[in-house]
């Protein structure tokens, strides 16, 4: 019964992709949109049902659906495992995933090939869930790979614009580089410990560190946290997730900000068995989730295009979230991305709502006084907003307060760093509400006619989520530390809780005053002196060499691409041709004999028998001789 | 019966034999008529024949002579199926000269 559950809620999305494959064309895009939706939510229901019930026992469930790989001493099924913590991912993967369907069916509505979006979002949410429910390494790739496939083909959705096509091939390949890694880690586990399975890892990487395997073990976490930068866009593999905004404002909501890109944390917090025992690993994660944070952030500060914010700032906040991971605190790390998830999805889905009022526009200095069109958005964003830049009471102020507090207790640099990065996560964000929905409409005239409120299947959305994301701190309190309670079984025993004390309050009151600091200086630059981002071509100096994002894309394309290109453009105009001529000799060799050769086949029937005796005469000649 | 090797010596019949593979073998090379190109080799197939009658009664062995049979009937379809192809030849060349079959070279 169980079983056929957890089989169901798999399949669900994957019968609403086949539906819309073969069968969304013929019927109604309202249709196809709905059997979309549906599909997922039917996927939601049955995690609620499973998370009841393993809320009321507590135990995780553990299937198997066929013996897949055996090689050797090396077996491997294709099995399912529903515990804590994937049971926590797949709620908030099919919940948000169930209300940005819906938002996607009136989003979508203008678009030809609206059903080919929904098969698509579905078979997006079927290798999410595959990701998230695998019990071994291997089922978990499956789905790693099938997200990111989905992720190319949903940024490439628009794919008459060859900018678009570019973006979706740049998310692809770089994918592609942290693939690599995550493969070769599996790798190194399966040769050193015969097992990938997560239950059987846990005692495997204990005993291997004892007998002095600590050194494989290292390389196996270094090569899962490559995996983990390419999926989650950490430095040096982020510059995809930036230009993946060319993709529906559904899909960056969806894929690139609320569930795939969180996969690289949740595969992290699935092997935290492994990283506790390579803390230099774990410092090499810290360092960089602190890095990125900052860099992103930084980058944020200055772009125009209302998405390329959003992404810059999920960039930042995955960083924060690879900080907690890299100083052993998964559960807050989690704790993270599920409130990010909240209002990340609906600032997202808000600055569709955005772009959708105004047919098309995304560049803020063209926007303006959006408030009093658009009230819906405007608050919902304005909530989020204000729980991103961690204001007290919403969620990202409980979750962020937790990783920065951490910091605090391991690393005083880091948490310097990290609340410098918050405080431009207030700035930046604060600086697009204002440009935005403040003062007065900068855009055309035909635009400010038709400004109106986005129907009520968008904006339904964005009010779940904007009451998500004012609340959702609640599932880890300090004081009432549910999650942490709920991640036990996982994360055996190695969570500490932070006592309330004064320096916590202290630590609290710090964030908090940096976040009002970041807010106020967004209001006297944007209301005050009500400042306009210049035009591409005035800006000049350092702010240049952020507006270009420190030049990174240029970096790689000198380093990298071009080296590439000129190697290949190399082998094919000196090295094909070389290896073709000497192929081609060989052929111009047999031709040249065979020529010669042709003439004794003449035809001649005469000769042949002639021939034919002669050769059987030196035949036996040959044989009277040898005796 | 007495052996019959005991009258005529079985040198004599080796001798008949390479007599007769030899016009064979020379018919084969000098002639150009296909029909005698034919018969010269059904020649050297019986001088063949004749041999391992021969050897079979000199050891009196009947293996020998039971193979006769065999390479007899062997001889028969392939003189059914080689004469087929000269009638066929004939209809379209005209003649059975084998020099004029070059133009089957490709």
């Amino acid at each position: 019964m169980e079983m056929n559950l957890a089989i169901l809620l798999l399949l669900s999305p994957f019968v609403g992709f086949l539906f819309n494959v073969f069968f969304g064309k013929k019927v109604s895009k309202g249709f196809s949109g709905t059997i979309g939706t549906l599909t997922v939510v039917v996927s939601f229901l049955l995690s609620v049902c499973f998370f009841a019930q393993l809320n009321q026992n507590g135990k995780a469930f553990e299937f198997s659906l066929f013996d897949w790989i055996q090689v050797g001493n090396f077996k491997l099924n294709f099995g399912i495992l529903l515990d804590q913590l994937s049971i926590l991912w797949l709620l908030f993967v099919t919940g948000i995933g169930s209300l940005i369907h819906l938002y996607s069916i009136s989003y979508m509505h203008d678009d030809e090939n609206m059903h080919k979006f929904f098969a698509y979002l579905n078979l997006f949410v079927f290798f999410m869930i595959t990701l998230v429910v695998g019990s071994n390494l291997l089922v978990m790739f499956i789905g790693w790979e099938g997200v990111g496939l989905c992720s190319y083909l949903l940024i490439g959705f628009w794919y008459k614009n060859q900018d678009y096509n570019d973006a979706a091939k740049k998310a692809f390949i770089m994918n592609r580089v942290g693939d690599l890694g995550l493969l070769i880690g599996i790798f190194i586990l399966a040769i050193n410990l015969d097992t990938i399975n997560f239950t059987d890892l846990n005692a495997g990487v204990v005993a291997l560190n004892k007998t002095g395997g600590n050194q494989a073990l290292q390389w196996a976490a270094l090569c899962l946290f490559i995996g983990a930068t390419g999926k989650s866009a950490q430095i040096p593999l982020y510059t995809w997730l930036p230009d993946a905004m060319a993709g529906p404002t559904p899909v960056s909501a969806l894929i690139h900000a609320a569930t795939m890109v969180t996969a690289g944390i949740f595969m992290v917090t699935r092997m935290n068995f492994l990283f506790d025992l390579t803390p230099n690993v774990q410092h090499v994660i810290a360092i960089i989730g602190t890095i990125t944070a900052l860099v992103a952030a930084a980058i944020g500060l200055l772009q125009n295009d209302i998405k390329k914010v959003l992404a810059y700032s999920t960039v930042s906040q995955l960083g924060l979230m690879f900080l907690a991971l890299g100083l052993g605190a998964y559960n807050v790390a989690v704790f993270h991305v599920i409130t990010h998830a909240f209002f990340k999805a609906c600032l997202f889905l808000g600055s569709g709502s955005v772009i959708h009022g105004l047919h098309g526009e995304q560049d803020m200095r063209k926007m303006g006084g959006l408030r009093k069109a658009m009230p819906i958005t405007f608050w919902t964003m304005m909530i989020s907003t204000l729980a991103i830049a961690g204001i007290f009471p919403f969620a990202g102020f409980w979750s962020k307060d937790e990783i920065l507090m951490t910091a605090f207790h391991e690393n005083k640099t880091l948490w310097i760093v990290a609340s410098i990065a918050s405080i431009m996560t207030a700035f930046y964000m604060f600086r697009l509400m204002y440009l935005t929905f403040f003062r007065e409409f900068r855009g055309t005239e035909e635009q400010k006619n038709h400004l109106h409120e986005s129907p009520s299947l968008i904006t339904i959305p964005l009010v779940i989520l904007a009451v998500l994301a004012t609340i959702g701190g609640a599932i880890n309190l300090p004081g009432s530390t549910w999650l942490n309670h709920y991640l036990e079984p996982i994360l055996a025993g190695k969570h500490e809780e932070h006592h309330l004390g004064s320096t916590e309050y202290m630590l609290m009151g710090i964030a908090l005053v940096g976040a009002i600091i970041g807010i106020v200086l967004a209001y006297s630059k944007y209301i005050k002196q009500a400042f306009v981002p210049k035009t591409d071509n005035e800006i000049v100096g350092f702010s240049k060499t952020i507006y270009n994002k420190f030049y990174v894309d240029e970096l790689y394309t000198a380093t990298i691409v071009k080296p590439i290109n000129a190697l290949s453009n190399f082998f094919r105009t000196t090295l094909e041709p070389a290896l073709s001529k000497v192929v081609f000799s060989f052929g111009s060799v047999a031709y040249g004999l065979s020529s010669q050769g042709r003439k004794l086949q003449n035809g001649n029937i005469g000769l042949y028998l002639f021939v034919f005796v002669i050769g059987i005469c030196a035949i036996i000649t040959y044989l009277f001789i040898a005796q | 019966m007495g052996n019959i090797l005991n009258e005529i010596g079985i040198e004599n019949y080796i001798f008949l034999s390479v007599l007769l593979f030899c016009i064979g073998v020379f018919g084969v090379l000098y002639r150009r008529n296909a029909i005698i190109v034919f018969m010269s080799i059904e020649i050297m197939l019986n001088a063949v024949n004749l041999l391992f009658v021969a050897f079979s009664t000199y050891h009196q062995d009947a293996e020998g002579q039971v193979f006769v049979f065999f390479s007899m009937a062997v001889a028969a379809a392939e003189v059914a199926v080689g004469l087929a192809i000269l009638v066929s030849v004939f209809r379209n060349l005209g003649s059975i000269d084998i020099d004029n079959l070059k133009n089957l070279k490709g």
